[in-house]
């Protein structure tokens, strides 16, 4: 047993640090941290496009994909390392929802004709998708979608609600779980269908979250046809596809990488931060919360290496996996609202972006993004299931309850 | 980055495992803690045969060679058993100064023994004034020609009641609570001018008062240079911080598997409670607990196999911070959601809180390790 990172990996780690630092330098860093994020648009700034298309060139877009789709065939150390340094040099990621929840599906239940025409453009960001599950009737009992999807010759008319879609305002298409039949269990009437954004009969309304921000979405559909081309692997087969995706991106989602470079950030800002005639990193009270954070921190992290390690020797994750989800957001969350204690009352300034641009920032630079990653931050422990839900799940899979 | 174990390593741990399963049930547990000593003198010679009290030591000095992995492997499974003999006190804290800093006289007249189980030992560094600060020492060491003089009460000295020896922190010089001036002696514990007072701890284990009044002991009693003992104090007292979180992961493990048992078998209100969901919740807390204590334990581990530097310092407290938090949580869930039955001295639940409960104090508590975790920062 040791931590110790081979000499191989040490040299992958350099090369990664110089990859970034050379197409994602420290000034682009800094200037993007303090820039709000109100609204998501359509298109993307050009230094981002230039980062996607070096990522490309580089076949580093889509690590975790297989190689034969441009992936790569890392080592899990590798891949770690990977999530490490990306998060380190705060750089653009591909859009979730195409290289990290579909690909996996098409690249394992598509039809060949679908590989070849979707995998491509999500890999180079061409093609944005977003991820039709949750309805208003159905949110942790997903099963439960009554959207339709009707057979009709070569194609399905689907009719029904789509909610919390977040980027369907963007998206070019999306994938999308839907009822087509209504015999037997729930989990068996369901199906996967990739449905163009432009299709007539499909209507986004904007939902306008805490803080203003414009992420997410309802989804009319009605009476939208679907090629039945666009159907991903069996009919009423979809509950296993999308439950199949869950397992994939296990390590990850725990998001530690991410939460190391906040709490660094933290203890910088609280250095900055004058209280009483000292720096607020001098109230030892203050500096027992976070350090209290940091091992938990810690604690996630080896949690993390324990799933990894298992993955890399060929084994199944163990049971530990299951708590990285929760205990990830949990954390990351923690961090989010210490993070706003620190701005202390410019914690309370929330300029829109207009005001940003024409004037720059009110208080800290990062004020305004900190406060926007908490409240934003606030759904984490509710998407992607619930931490109820999960630890629904861990009792039943887990402890066998 | 590699957790596996090594065949060594794997043997080691499956041999302790066996033990505590086939050996050890709570009945012979109860049993040896009846015995006068208050543990089984039948086990420890057992220990020595399969060769677990030689594990720390190097192979000049009759020993195995082992790290704080195999330390971690042999406490993760003494916690799971509820091992009640000194291993701690003997082989970790005395075994520690011994193989570190013990000369060749003393490891020929101490560690033999410790190794072939004839002698047990106790390591007293505590006293009354000085909490959880290692240096807080009154207890003096006057150099009085060939010999030593000591003076001191020396605090909850764990495993005293049995030792044959004890390892002793006293002042050579300085003030109360300098880091400089302090040093460690070999005590016989038949001593003169050496008195106990013997008492439980609230795990069923002993401890003593042990008061020094004008107790002699030769030059060669010095472990180490004089007065300059602190860092070698620490190091040792952080090898046995790993010891006893990895006897409380092992604690944690055996509590909250048995909570979910129990929860599938007492009914109420017509249905297992292990049903409800308020329960499975708090289960769920229970083993993600346990998961992230045996995390930093693997963490603490391999930081001290790797070198005993500040990295390693500031892992060993951190853990420490969790395996208080954790198993303080843990333990009093157990009891709660095994109800009454939890209260109880009959059900092992209450004697497994009660060790986590001791655990969270030794060696300094949440609130002590929190800040010398920052103070790596």
């Amino acid at each position: 047993m040791d931590l110790k990172l081979r000499e191989d990996d040490l040299e992958f780690q350099r090369e990664v640090r110089e990859f970034m630092d050379r197409h994602w330098p420290e000034d682009v860093r800094s200037a993007r941290r303090n820039v709000g994020r109100f609204e998501e648009t359509k298109g993307e700034a050009p230094d981002v496009r230039r980062f996607i298309d070096a990522l490309n060139e580089r076949g580093w877009a889509v690590p975790n994909w297989p190689k034969e789709w441009g992936g790569t065939d890392w080592s899990p150390t590798q891949k770690y390392i990977w999530d490490k340094e990306t998060a380190r040099a705060e750089c653009p990621q591909l859009s979730a929802f195409g290289a990290r929840m579909l690909a996996p599906v098409l690249y394992t239940w598509g039809t060949p004709a679908q590989k070849q025409r979707f995998l491509p453009l999500i890999r180079e960001q061409k093609m944005i998708w977003c991820q039709g599950y949750s309805e208003p009737g159905a949110g942790s009992d997903l099963a439960g979608l009554a959207t339709r999807a009707v057979r009709d010759g070569d194609e399905f008319v689907v009719n029904g609600t789509k909610i919390w879609t977040t980027g369907a305002h963007v998206a070019d298409w999306m994938f999308c779980l839907v009822r087509t039949s209504t015999e037997g269990k729930k989990q068996e009437g369901i199906s996967f269908l990739l449905i163009d954004m432009t299709t007539p009969g499909i209507k986004v309304n904007p939902i306008h979250l805490l803080g203003g921000i414009h992420s997410v979405n309802e989804v009319e559909l009605a009476n939208v046809r679907v090629p039945v081309a666009n159907l991903v692997g069996e009919e009423n087969k979809g509950w296993t596809y999308a439950k199949g995706l869950l397992t994939h991106e296990r390590t990850g989602i725990a998001g530690v990488a991410r939460s190391e470079v906040m709490l660094e950030r933290i203890k910088e800002i609280a250095r900055e931060t004058g209280v009483d005639g000292g720096s607020l990193w001098d109230d030892a009270d203050f500096r027992l919360k976070v350090h209290a954070l940091e091992i938990d921190l810690e604690a996630l992290a080896m949690t993390e290496l324990r799933v990894l390690s298992q993955v890399e020797q060929g084994g199944a994750p163990g049971p530990e996996s299951s708590i990285l989800k929760i205990r990830g957001t949990e954390l990351s969350q923690a961090l989010q609202t210490l993070q706003i204690d620190v701005f202390g009352y410019y914690g309370l300034a929330y300029p829109d972006q207009t005001l940003i641009d024409n004037e720059g920032p009110v208080g800290h630079p990062y004020g305004l993004t900190a406060m926007q990653a908490m409240l934003y931050g606030r759904a984490s422990t509710i998407f992607g299931g619930s931490n109820e839900i999960q630890k629904n799940i861990i009792s039943k899979a887990v402890l066998g309850l | 980055m590699d957790f596996s174990l090594s065949d060594e390593q794997s043997l080691l741990k499956d041999s302790v495992e066996r033990f505590v399963q086939n050996d050890y049930d709570f009945d012979k547990r109860r049993k040896a803690m009846a015995e006068e000593d208050g543990f089984s003198r039948k086990n420890w010679q057992q220990f020595a045969e399969l060769g677990w009290l030689a594990i720390p030591f190097s192979e000049e000095d009759g020993g195995f060679g082992g790290g704080a992995i195999e330390l971690m492997l042999v406490m993760e499974q003494i916690g799971r058993g509820l091992i009640v003999e000194p291993y701690l006190p003997t082989v970790v804290l005395a075994g520690g100064f011994l193989r570190r800093a013990g000369s060749a006289a003393q490891k020929e007249q101490y560690l033999a023994g410790i190794i072939d189980g004839s002698k047990l030992s106790a390591f007293a560094f505590a006293e009354p004034q000085g909490r959880f600060n290692l240096a807080d020492l009154t207890t003096t060491a006057q150099a009085k020609g060939d010999s030593y003089v000591l003076n001191g009460h020396k605090a909850v000295v764990l495993g005293g009641p049995s030792a044959d020896f004890m390892v002793v922190s006293a002042r050579t010089s300085g003030e109360q609570r300098d880091a400089d001036g302090i040093s460690l002696f070999l005590v016989e514990a038949s001593a003169k001018g050496l008195s106990r007072r013997d008492y439980p701890t609230v795990d069923g284990l002993r401890a003593s008062e042990v008061m020094l009044e004008n107790v002699e002991v030769g030059k060669d009693a010095l472990i180490g240079e004089e007065g300059k003992a602190a860092p070698l104090i620490e190091e040792v007292i952080d090898d046995a911080i790993l010891a006893v979180g990895c006897e409380a992961v092992g604690a944690m493990e055996v509590l909250y598997k048995a909570t979910v048992e129990y929860s599938k078998q007492r009914v109420q209100f017509g249905q297992p409670i292990g049903k409800f969901q308020v329960l499975q919740h708090r289960m769920v807390d229970m083993f993600m607990e346990y998961e992230q204590s045996k995390s930093l334990m693997f963490m603490a581990a391999m930081r001290l196999d790797e070198s005993y530097n500040g990295a390693a310092r500031k892992a060993i407290s951190g853990f420490k911070v969790q395996v208080g938090k954790s198993g303080r949580f843990v333990g009093q869930q157990a009891v709660q959601l095994h109800g009454g039955m939890g209260m109880t001295e009959e059900l092992s639940v209450g004697h497994y809180f009660k060790r986590l409960t001791m655990i969270d104090t030794l060696f300094g508590n949440v609130d002590f390790h929190l800040k010398r975790y920052g103070s790596f920062d």
